[in-house]
């Protein structure tokens, strides 16, 4: 199968969105003339020209909130945020606005957009732009939120959110961007990844890892030492969807292997996985060897400095550690 | 509250009004006559106990959402604040399913699930009814962007009080309109207090809140709300220039409410004297003034226009009994009207858990 890099992979999932639907648009900063702050939306005004790629100024609760009246007539506007971390101003709009409005018309109204934006530390930017907010906003019914992890994923699950007819939020990586990976050649047909999937990484027998985002990439590195050192075989259960969230496929794993690890970048005080804790002592309380372990970003802002901030995130090394403390 | 400015012109004979016939007219002293006896009747009730939460009256403003509104064509689109009885009534919506939503009844417009400040009809144009001071204002824009989108002739009347023009959300909104050249009319209706604040305690002005479009390049007017055809007039420009420029405009129109920012405003006959409520009730009310323009008119009778109040007052009776007498919304409807795809059953509402409450 071809390699493409994620951010390609994200683009491709746009074009391919933007030539079936008229009423896709795509929107944010720097997305069409300056190319995207992150190459995201390169190439696309060039193609689809001021209609369908809209430059937008610095504005996130006024253009994010425009997106929401919009889609309510109809349009499917994809928001870009530079940052999910920008979310702090425009967060009336994003939970409000886009979350509740089809509770508060009683079904009159819907909103089928898609937000999507990076959302990570590890870049050495500091806390304001190293927020991970997707426990945050899969608090609120109304919203979707993915998280994925690959370029195949990446492009499956921004088609599907597209075409899905309620807000859905894509937590996407800048650490991701610039990986390659494999992603079914177009022409054999719409490559699409359902929300609320999740997907096995890696098949494994004594542990279950379970992560979202980047730190699944991170698991799956872990996993490897784990079983070359150690022979411990772990699985990497990747969530991909965050909510809609697949509880079975959590549950099946840790009944497999009685025994859990969870690796989230957010933040430990209910993050995405105090979430995923609290269903599995309550599902699978029976089939637990060990109590379940978090790797979480330790919890304190994001630092910047680039000799410590690796260390604050989830990584290989400090994975492995929980592992070993419970298996 | 601001002095309404003097009416030195008859708007009467402006082109929008002129050809207005006088079934027309007695139509708008209907639509205004029933807003005010719906919302006498909500307060009634809610002082009963029937209602929860908010009841934020739009009595005394009435002129406004009906003069403006009249205007509206099939591509014309309305949102506003949660003072939105009004526009709710004015658009078409029937009473019965207002006053049910007032109950938090099932049979209310948006099940039971809205309440007072969330009032929606979309098969009208209506778009609600929004809680947050200003937070409908980017929506505005949208529904108007969306207009402009699909190449119709169209846009978008997005109502808010005079507290909401200090709000980031509005000025953010505003830039963009001029910038994108948005169909959209920002209708500030400036009864003079934002909650128990002042106009002159709460937004820093040269001579107006709607002067501060001149700082977006985007037209603005002042209108006198007391005067239903200067409504139509003033604003009927402001929608044209809409329609068939695709320009915004920012409209101030001086009113007055005569209740408190909600039922709940403990001091809403502290912060402005008994004298000036009744000043209003008794020399700019809307319906008052636009009844006796019609009697001069010989539009109608003294009775005839009896008969019409009397109408809209056993219809707003009728709509309590029938918000009284309906079933509340089920515990299981809880999780309706949450998820587009789970209330229509789809394969992707099948994939993952949505919920999680176990």
């Amino acid at each position: 199968m071809r390699e493409i890099l994620y951010r390609h992979a994200i683009r491709e999932a746009l074009d391919e969105e933007l030539t079936r639907d008229e009423n896709v648009v795509i929107m944010g900063e720097e997305v069409a003339q300056y190319n995207g702050a992150y190459k995201v939306t390169e190439g696309l005004w060039e193609k689809w020209g001021d209609k369908r790629i809209v430059d937008t100024p610095i504005s996130e609760a006024g253009f994010i909130g425009m997106g929401i009246g919009a889609s309510m007539l109809g349009i499917r506007p994809v928001m870009e945020l530079m940052f999910w971390s920008f979310h702090s101003v425009a967060f009336d709009q994003l939970v409000n606005n886009a979350a509740n409005v089809r509770y508060m018309s009683g079904g009159l109204c819907h909103c089928p957009i898609v937000m999507r934006g990076p959302a990570n530390g590890g870049t050495n930017v500091g806390a304001t732009h190293s927020h991970t907010p997707e426990g945050l906003f899969a608090a609120f019914p109304g919203l979707k939120v993915c998280s994925p992890a690959t370029p195949a994923d990446a492009k499956g699950l921004m088609k599907t959110a597209i075409r899905d007819n309620d807000p859905v939020y894509i937590m996407e990586n800048t650490l991701l961007y610039g990986m390659s990976g494999p992603v079914p050649d177009p022409a054999d047909g719409d490559h699409l990844a359902p929300l609320g999937k999740a997907d096995i990484k890696r098949e494994g027998s004594d542990i279950s890892l379970i992560a979202h985002g980047r730190s699944v990439l991170r698991a799956l590195e872990a996993a490897e030492t784990l079983q070359s050192e150690h022979g411990i075989s772990a699985e990497v259960l990747d969530l991909r969807s965050i909510r809609p969230l697949d509880q079975q496929a959590i549950i099946d794993s840790v009944m497999k292997t009685n025994r859990a690890v969870l690796v989230d970048e957010s933040k430990p005080f209910c993050g995405v996985s105090a979430q995923i804790t609290t269903l599995i002592q309550e599902h699978a309380f029976d089939h637990l060897d060990a109590p379940v372990k978090r790797v979480c970003s330790l919890d304190a802002p994001a630092i910047y400095s680039p000799y410590v901030e690796d260390e604050q995130l989830p990584n290989p090394r400090r994975i492995i550690e929980q592992v070993l403390s419970i298996a | 509250m601001m002095d309404s400015p003097p009416t030195s012109l008859d708007f009467s004979q402006s082109k929008v009004n002129k050809d207005l016939t006088n079934a027309d007219k007695i139509e708008f002293y209907r639509q205004m006559v029933r807003i005010r006896r719906f919302e006498q009747t909500a307060l009634k009730f809610y002082n009963g106990g029937k209602m929860g939460g908010f009841l934020h009256l739009y009595i005394g403003q009435e002129s406004v959402a009906v003069g403006t509104i009249s205007l509206c064509g099939d591509n014309d689109h309305v949102i506003t604040a949660y003072r939105c009885h009004g526009h709710a009534l004015t658009v078409g919506m029937d009473m019965n399913p207002c006053m049910a939503e007032l109950y938090g009844k099932a049979t209310g417009s948006a099940k039971g699930k809205g309440g007072s400040m969330h009032l929606f009809d979309p098969s009208r144009n209506f778009w609600g009814g929004h809680g947050i001071v200003a937070g409908q204002t980017p929506l505005g824009l949208g529904l108007a962007y969306a207009v402009k989108y699909k190449n119709l002739q169209g846009c978008c009347l997005c109502y808010m009080g005079d507290g909401a023009v200090n709000q980031g959300a509005f000025h953010e909104s505003l830039n963009i309109a001029a910038l994108f050249d948005i169909p959209v009319v920002y209708i500030i209706e400036n009864n003079g207090y934002s909650m128990g604040t002042s106009q002159q305690r709460s937004s820093a002005y040269k001579d107006c809140l709607a002067q501060r479009a001149e700082a977006y390049d985007m037209d603005w007017d002042l209108v006198n709300g007391e005067d239903l055809y200067e409504v139509r007039a003033k604003t009927h420009i402001a929608i044209e220039r809409a329609r068939k420029e695709s320009k915004p405009t920012v409209l101030e129109i001086a009113t007055y409410r005569y209740y408190g920012h909600s039922v709940a405003d403990a001091n809403a006959k502290k912060y402005r004297t008994p004298d000036e409520i009744e000043k209003y009730k008794t020399y700019h009310d809307p319906i008052r003034l636009w009844r006796r323009r019609l009697i001069e008119e010989a539009v109608f009778t003294d009775a005839e226009a009896d008969a019409i109040d009397k109408e809209a007052k056993q219809a707003a009776t009728d709509s309590a009994k029938f918000a009284d007498e309906s079933p509340a919304p089920t515990v299981e409807a809880i999780f309706d009207d949450v998820y587009w795809e789970t209330d229509n059953n789809t394969e992707a509402s099948k994939i993952g858990r949505h919920f999680f409450n176990d």
